[in-house]
Formats: C-alpha cells, sequence, structure tokens
C-alpha cells in the first residue's frame, strides 16, 4: 500500500510538478474551449447548409461528415503534424490538434443538428412559410430554435467525448497536460504527475459530465 | 502545389509496395485488439447496467461515481497508467494487458450507460412477469430483459462500438504495435507520407460501412418517432 501511496500520490513530487502541470492545464483549456466554440458553429452550418438540399453541397457534406466519423482522430492528427510537411505545409501541432478535432466535433454535430432539424415537424415549416417568411427566415427562426432544444443531451455527450480528445495533442508535441505529466513523469520516474494531470481533466470534466446527466432528463429527446 | 511531389509523398506505390507486410500486421494487432475489447468492454458494462437495475442505493451511487470518473478521463490518460503505472507497481503485465484493462475500463462506462438506458425503457411488467415463473434476478435479466434492451438501443451500442474500434488506434502512443504504430514506423523506412495515408484508407474501408450503417439506423429511430 505504502508503495502505492508512494508511486501514484508522492506529495513532495506533486508540488514539485505542480506549477508545470497548471501551465499545461492552461493549454489544455485553451484547445478545448477552441475546438468546443469552431466545432459547433461550423457543424450548425453545415446543418443549416443541408437544409436547402442542393445536391452537389449534400454530397460534399455527407462525405466529409463520413470521413470524419470513421477515422480516428489520432489518425488525422498524425496525417496533419508528420504528413502535411511533405506538400510543404508545416502547421504548429497546436493549430493541427485544433482544426482536426474541430472538424470532427464538427461532423458529429451536424449529424446531430440535422437530425433536430429534420425532426421538426411539417407543419411547422408550412405555417411559418404561409405567413410569408422566406425558406431562411423559417429555419432560422422556428425550426432552429425548436430543433436545437432536442440536439442537447446529444450533443452535450459527443463533445464531452471529442474535447477529451485534446489529450492527443500530446503526440504532436503540443505542451498541454498530459505532456507535462509524461516529462514530469520522466524525470521524477514517479507516476503522481500523471495522477496531477488525471486530477486537472476531472476538475474540467467532471462536472461536465454530471451537467449532462441533468440536461439528458431536463432536455430528453421526446416533444 | 507541385502534383508530382504530392504524388510522391502521399500516394507512393513503391513504398506501399515496400512496407505493406508491415501494415497487415498492423492491421491484424488493431483486429485482435478489437475482438478481445469490444466483448469485454460490453460484457463489463452490460454487468453494471444489470446491479444498477437492482436498484441497492449505496450501490448505484458507487456505480454512477465509477462511470461518471472515467467518463470524465482521457482514455490516453487511463492508457498511460496502466501501460507505465502497472509496471511501476511491481506487476508484470505485457503491454496488451495493459492496453487491454484500460480499454475494457473505459469502454465499460460507456457500454454501462447505454444498456442502463435500455434497460429503463423495458416497462417492469417484463421483469415482474420472468420473476413471478420462477426466474432468479440474474437469470430474468439475461433471458428476457437484457435482450429486448440491448434492442432498444442497438444504435448507441453500434455508435460505441465505432467509437471503442477508433480509439484503439490511441494504443500506438504506448508502442503497441497495431496500425497506426506500424503506419508511423513504414514512415520512418520510406521517408514519405504514404503509409499513413495507407493507414487512414484501412481504416476507412473497415469503419465507413459502420458508419454508413449508422447512418441508416439513427434515421429509422428518428422516423418512428
Amino acid at each position: 500500500m505504502d508503495a502505492f501511496i508512494d508511486q501514484f500520490f508522492n506529495l513532495d513530487v506533486m508540488i514539485k510538478y505542480l506549477p508545470d502541470v497548471i501551465g499545461g492545464f492552461w493549454i489544455t483549456l485553451a484547445l478545448a474551449l477552441s475546438v468546443i466554440a469552431t466545432g459547433l458553429i461550423l457543424g450548425l452550418l453545415l446543418a443549416c447548409l443541408r437544409a436547402f438540399q442542393w445536391r452537389v453541397i449534400n454530397l460534399g457534406i455527407v462525405l466529409f461528415v463520413d470521413l470524419f466519423r470513421a477515422l480516428p482522430p489520432l489518425v488525422l492528427l498524425i496525417i496533419g503534424y508528420f504528413g502535411l510537411p511533405y506538400a510543404g505545409l508545416a502547421l504548429s501541432g497546436f493549430t493541427i490538434s485544433w482544426l482536426c478535432l474541430s472538424f470532427v466535433l464538427a461532423a458529429f454535430a451536424e449529424e446531430i443538428f440535422w437530425a433536430g432539424i429534420t425532426s421538426v415537424q411539417k407543419g411547422q415549416w408550412e405555417a411559418s412559410r404561409s405567413t410569408g417568411l422566406s425558406f431562411g427566415e423559417t429555419l432560422i427562426y422556428v425550426v432552429i430554435p425548436q430543433a436545437l432544444r432536442m440536439t442537447i443531451p446529444p450533443l452535450t455527450n459527443r463533445t464531452i467525448a471529442i474535447t477529451k480528445n485534446t489529450a492527443l495533442a500530446s503526440v504532436v508535441a503540443v505542451q498541454e497536460m498530459l505532456t507535462v505529466a509524461q516529462t514530469s513523469l520522466a524525470y521524477a520516474a514517479n507516476t503522481s504527475p500523471l495522477t496531477l494531470a488525471a486530477i486537472g481533466y476531472l476538475l474540467v470534466f467532471f462536472p461536465l459530465v454530471i451537467l449532462s446527466r441533468w440536461v439528458e432528463t431536463r432536455f430528453a429527446w421526446k416533444r | 502545389m507541385d502534383w508530382e511531389v504530392i504524388r510522391f509523398s502521399f500516394f507512393n506505390l513503391d513504398s506501399i509496395a515496400q512496407v505493406y507486410p508491415l501494415l497487415l500486421k498492423g492491421w491484424w494487432m488493431t483486429i485482435k485488439l478489437c475482438v478481445a475489447v469490444v466483448p469485454l468492454g460490453f460484457a463489463l458494462g452490460a454487468m453494471i447496467a444489470t446491479v444498477h437495475s437492482f436498484k441497492i442505493r449505496w450501490v448505484n451511487w458507487l456505480l454512477i461515481a465509477l462511470v461518471d470518473f472515467f467518463r470524465s478521463i482521457p482514455p490516453l490518460v487511463l492508457l498511460i497508467y496502466t501501460v507505465y503505472g502497472l509496471p511501476l507497481l511491481g506487476f508484470d503485465v505485457p503491454a496488451f494487458g495493459a492496453v487491454l484493462v484500460a480499454f475494457t475500463i473505459n469502454s465499460a462506462a460507456y457500454y454501462g450507460e447505454i444498456v442502463r438506458a435500455g434497460i429503463e425503457s423495458i416497462p417492469a411488467g417484463q421483469l415482474e412477469a420472468a420473476r413471478s415463473t420462477g426466474l432468479g434476478r440474474w437469470q430474468a435479466m439475461m433471458h428476457v430483459v437484457l435482450p429486448q434492451a440491448v434492442r432498444n438501443v442497438a444504435p448507441d451500442l453500434t455508435s460505441n462500438t465505432l467509437e471503442l474500434i477508433k480509439a484503439t488506434s490511441i494504443a500506438s502512443v504506448v508502442a503497441l504495435p497495431e496500425l497506426l504504430r506500424m503506419g508511423r514506423v513504414a514512415q520512418g523506412l520510406v521517408y514519405n507520407a504514404t503509409p499513413l495515408i495507407a493507414v487512414a484508407v484501412i481504416y476507412l474501408l473497415m469503419l465507413w460501412p459502420l458508419v454508413r450503417l449508422l447512418s441508416r439506423l439513427e434515421r429509422r429511430v428518428l422516423a418512428a418517432r
């Protein structure tokens, strides 16, 4: 038991590496927030675009969604970071992580928003159009507000799951929390810095997971 | 943009010819990992959901806390814990075993949540009727409630399985020689990105049908509402 505590909850080691891990924490947070903002907005835009039913554009959207749903995020990160430079395009690990994870979130969000839009009854469209609103106005003022409410529970869960992938940025040399923790782990030959990082992730995501449970009962998928 | 460079660096057939045995080996390891971890994670998740349905208050509090805990931790963090932490504690586990432990725990939390929702969608009368025929708690669960519950949440289970298969690529970080890892090794041999593109293509071939199936299932659920 002592060995366990010494290995995973060593206070001296933790105190020594705490400032480093906190530095990484802010980068993790910045990456997570940028991914959430970009991914959700892009997903909503794509879903709205899809509502216009232009065939070629729809095909493009479906391909985009399928591609980013089928490929593991880490594969995307690795291709972006280690592959793109061969084409003369060398972006920073942070930029690559932000872009890749945003696209993944956008793909999943588009599917969910689109499901929400199609689940709004046809009568809503017809009634709204008959009052003289245009297609775009109907979409924005009538359909989207109703659709959004229904999409909140699945969207919350998906957003948490994808945002957790910011930990993958450690693979492409971003100095986020897990990278710092792993470096410290190697220096200290002790797992305690990793425990610090785990606590950091818990601080961010545990409240979100609890929130998602509340949201699930509050905005359940029913009419 | 120079198309010749693009072709040489990303779609180089000579490179593929050189490294395809490596990629096949990696693909086989990914398959083995999935075949092991999907049933394990699902079984543990179904067990969690079943125990949860017994409605023992303190047990449920504990289960929910555990599930939420593991939903809050990125799988990569868990993986590094089991791979580097277990040996430091004196457990002599091979990398494959450590990876298996991490993914089983992580996916069980998600499978558990889904199966729990499935069980809650089955009217209580089903369980009562099954119990009244003399079946025990576990028997009634196994033979009557769970089969119906699983059918009700089939799209979510499929979706989670897809996510789990994708997540196994994370094992490349701890040097397990699965598909992505072998792609990186191959990239180091041929000095171009073709093996990485090949890895992506292999994942697409494996998972795209699943994504399409999922889109159809999800639409059907929506249509039924």
